[in-house]
């Protein structure tokens, strides 16, 4: 159609400028979580992650050595240097060798310029230059080791920390496995039953299918909500309780219809010429199914799997219901909702590389099989 | 036993029980029961093929019939007990519910999401959709705009909870209005009602993909010859979309804006986790899980509620399905 005159037209640049920033807007979420998954715990919260490239200004404290005092007329005076103090060799490596400002409270750390003298309470005063040489004066004796804070410009710090933190200390690795046992047989056993389902509900002919089909399509829409109570009442009758068949169980059921629903359509589209040859060569129905139907169902199973992955790794609701809520069977989406979020609430390194940790697999999946998840989208869908 | 190990026997277990009953069960049907030998070779081959679908059929019926069917039953039974369920009190969990502030917030809350959240994703959907249907990266737009929909909604809060940080060093929004002169940060799911509009954003930002992708798909279905002959006849781009694109995908419009309205019905995750329903913030998914474990009386009650909601919905897909197989 590009060959209409008029479809050119000056409405292509603010088309493309437009997309473009609709791209953005919906990608700046997502960049912002992962880029500071990646940063170091202390320059987040002193810099956005937007500006994460540039050197970020931060503050530390150092204490000056009394071992180094000495008497000059009536004052006590401490001289040396910021950045061969010990515990400023031990934290940062030593990368740093500017001082940008400074100050000898918490309340003002680093209001006064290097070079210059801060008047301290009861006389005392402290000097920092540039290069990190301090003094420090005192009329009386010096008898605790005094505080020296300073700003100093820290280069971009990118590291895997937060990710080994969460990873080593956090028991992510544990709700990790969890996930994944909860979703792969949740995802497995339903396709079966569904199949089976599904092809009877497309070429068999029996009494009340147009019937059976209605009910699916009216389980669709079910809320899962409704399940809760009385499914978790049966469980514990029947005594499995809150555990990982319960869940299976669940998701299996709460599954069933849009996996009936996506593979009776997509079998009905099937030519009916091949099933019927195959049936007149004399192949049973359950030949039909397993050597014809269900090769050729492919794209739908695989669409389905990949909705019913995508869905019980990121689910929340059915995991706190039907699993135990101890911190062992805690699944991810549990682990961040339930746990992370209330005792790391302000330590956003840890939560987002537990969020991304929780969505890489999910991401993995969509971009490698987005052409079966679109297909099957279309299929659930449109009518 | 550790998880894993029980998992991998699950599949095992399930997929071969899976396969071993349809396998023995149609053995069983066609060798034993109705065999096609002797005088009644012919009836018995018929009676087989009358009783098969329901062997494919069984597993699928027993699972929907215990986990959707039966609940339905189940909930409404027990919403009509107390909160141990001993006593009948008929609709009094329904009449204290009703009158309850909190069940209101939830309620008007819960209506603010379905009119905003199906609109919003649709009209973004449509939006993106039409734009990038004669883009060259218009796929590679359309792929990272879907993209949200792989994200669970627990991360999907997480992420946004970083935007709405209240640190402007954290936070893009107060980072922006700093930029613009505020000097105070502001917490924006704090804020009384608007609050609200800040959570819909992030299940908008999630289902925007899907309503694209398949109103972009309802766009390339469209007859060329009607855009065409609209053009010929002088029709600007805005016109060809909204009198000539927009009517013909109607349909399509109405099934992703309902079933979008369904999924808000359901979602409980993103209120959970940005403010576990503080702030005036409930919805009635959320309200829900607030009673459950405490008082499954109330807790079916305002399941049962929303199905209710979700009734005329069911009701008009099922005769939409049935005209469609007529």
């Amino acid at each position: 159609m590009d060959n209409i005159a008029g479809t050119k037209s000056s409405l292509s640049i603010v088309t493309n400028l437009s997309v473009g920033f609709l791209v953005l807007l919906w990608l700046i979420p997502t960049i912002g979580l992962l880029v500071s998954s990646f940063r170091d715990r202390d320059q987040i919260t002193e810099s956005g992650w937007w500006r994460s490239f540039s050197a970020v200004e931060q503050t530390f404290r150092i204490r000056a050595d009394t071992e180094d005092v000495r008497r000059e007329g009536d004052l006590y005076v401490i001289e040396g240097n910021i950045f061969a103090a010990d515990e400023f060799t031990e934290i940062e490596g030593n990368q740093l060798d500017t001082i940008a400002g400074f100050g000898g409270t918490s309340r003002d750390p680093q209001g006064t310029e290097p070079g210059e003298t801060a008047e301290l309470s009861r006389d005392r005063t402290l000097t920092v230059q540039e290069n990190g040489d301090y003094r420090y004066t005192s009329p009386e004796e010096i008898d605790r080791e005094p505080s020296i804070y300073f700003a100093a410009q820290t280069p971009p710090d990118f590291s895997l920390e937060n990710y080994e933190t969460i990873m080593n200390s956090d028991n992510m690795d544990r709700a990790f496995i969890n996930t994944l046992t909860v979703t792969i047989p949740a995802t497995i056993i339903p396709i079966l039953i569904a199949a089976f389902a599904a092809y009877a509900l497309a070429w068999m002919d029996f009494k009340g299918r147009g019937l059976l089909i209605a009910l699916v399509v009216g389980l669709l829409v079910v809320p899962l909500q409704l399940a809760l109570v009385p499914m978790l009442t049966l469980h514990n009758q029947i005594g499995i309780g809150q555990s990982y068949i319960g869940i299976w169980l669940a998701h299996t059921g709460f599954g069933l219809p849009l996996a009936i629903y996506l593979l009776r359509n997509y079998m009905v589209g099937l030519p009916r010429d091949i099933i019927e040859s195959a049936k007149v060569d004399g192949a049973t129905d359950f030949q039909v199914f397993t050597k014809i139907v269900l090769p050729l169902s492919f794209p739908a199973l695989a669409s389905f799997a990949i909705f019913q992955f995508l869905w019980t790794w990121n689910d929340l609701l059915v995991a706190k219901v039907f699993l135990p809520s101890n911190s062992e069977s805690w699944v991810m989406t549990v682990k961040i909702a339930d746990d992370l979020l209330g005792s790391r609430g302000g330590d956003w390194g840890i939560l987002a590389a537990a969020a991304f940790i929780s969505i890489a697999v999910p991401l993995i999946v969509f971009f490698t099989m987005q052409r079966y998840l679109v297909r099957g989208l279309l299929a659930g869908s449109v009518k | 036993m550790s998880p894993i190990v029980q998992g991998l026997i699950t599949i095992i277990v399930g997929v071969g029980g899976c396969v071993g009953y349809f396998f023995l069960s149609n053995l069983v049907l066609d060798k034993v029961i109705f065999p096609p030998r002797g005088d009644d070779a012919g009836r018995n081959i018929n009676r087989a093929n009358m009783v098969r679908p329901w062997l494919f059929l069984f597993p699928a019926l027993f699972a929907l019939g215990l986990y959707l069917v039966y609940p339905v039953i189940g909930s409404f039974v027990r919403s009509l007990y107390n909160r141990s369920g001993d006593e009948f009190i008929g609709f009094g969990n329904y009449t204290t519910m009703f009158a309850e502030e909190g069940f209101q917030t939830a309620f008007f809350n819960n209506f603010l999401w379905v009119i905003f959240v199906p609109a919003a994703s649709t009209f973004l959907g449509l939006l993106v959709a039409q734009l990038t249907d004669r883009l060259s990266w218009g796929n590679i737009a359309k792929s990272l705009i879907f993209m949200p929909m792989a994200i669970s909604f627990v991360g999907a809060s997480l992420i946004w909870k970083f935007v709405y940080a209240n640190d402007p060093d954290v936070g893009i929004i107060n980072a922006i209005r700093f930029a613009l002169g505020a000097t105070q940060p502001l917490d924006v799911l704090q804020l009384s009602f608007w609050n609200n509009f800040f959570l819909m954003v992030i299940l908008v930002w999630i289902q925007t993909g899907f309503a694209m992708v398949i109103l972009s798909a309802a766009l390339r279905g469209i007859p060329e010859e009607t855009v065409e002959a609209a053009i010929i006849d002088g029709a600007n781009p805005f016109q060809v979309f909204f009198k000539i694109k927009v009517p013909q995908i109607m349909g399509t419009i109405v099934v992703v804006w309902t079933t979008i309205t369904i999924l808000v019905l359901k979602v409980f995750d993103i209120v959970y986790a940005m403010t576990g329903g503080n702030f005036d913030t409930e919805i009635l998914p959320s309200y829900m899980m607030d009673y459950m474990f405490r008082d499954d009386g109330r807790a079916t009650a305002v399941a049962f509620v929303i199905m209710i909601i979700v009734l005329p919905v069911m009701i008009w897909n099922i005769q939409n399905a049935r005209k469609e197989m007529r």
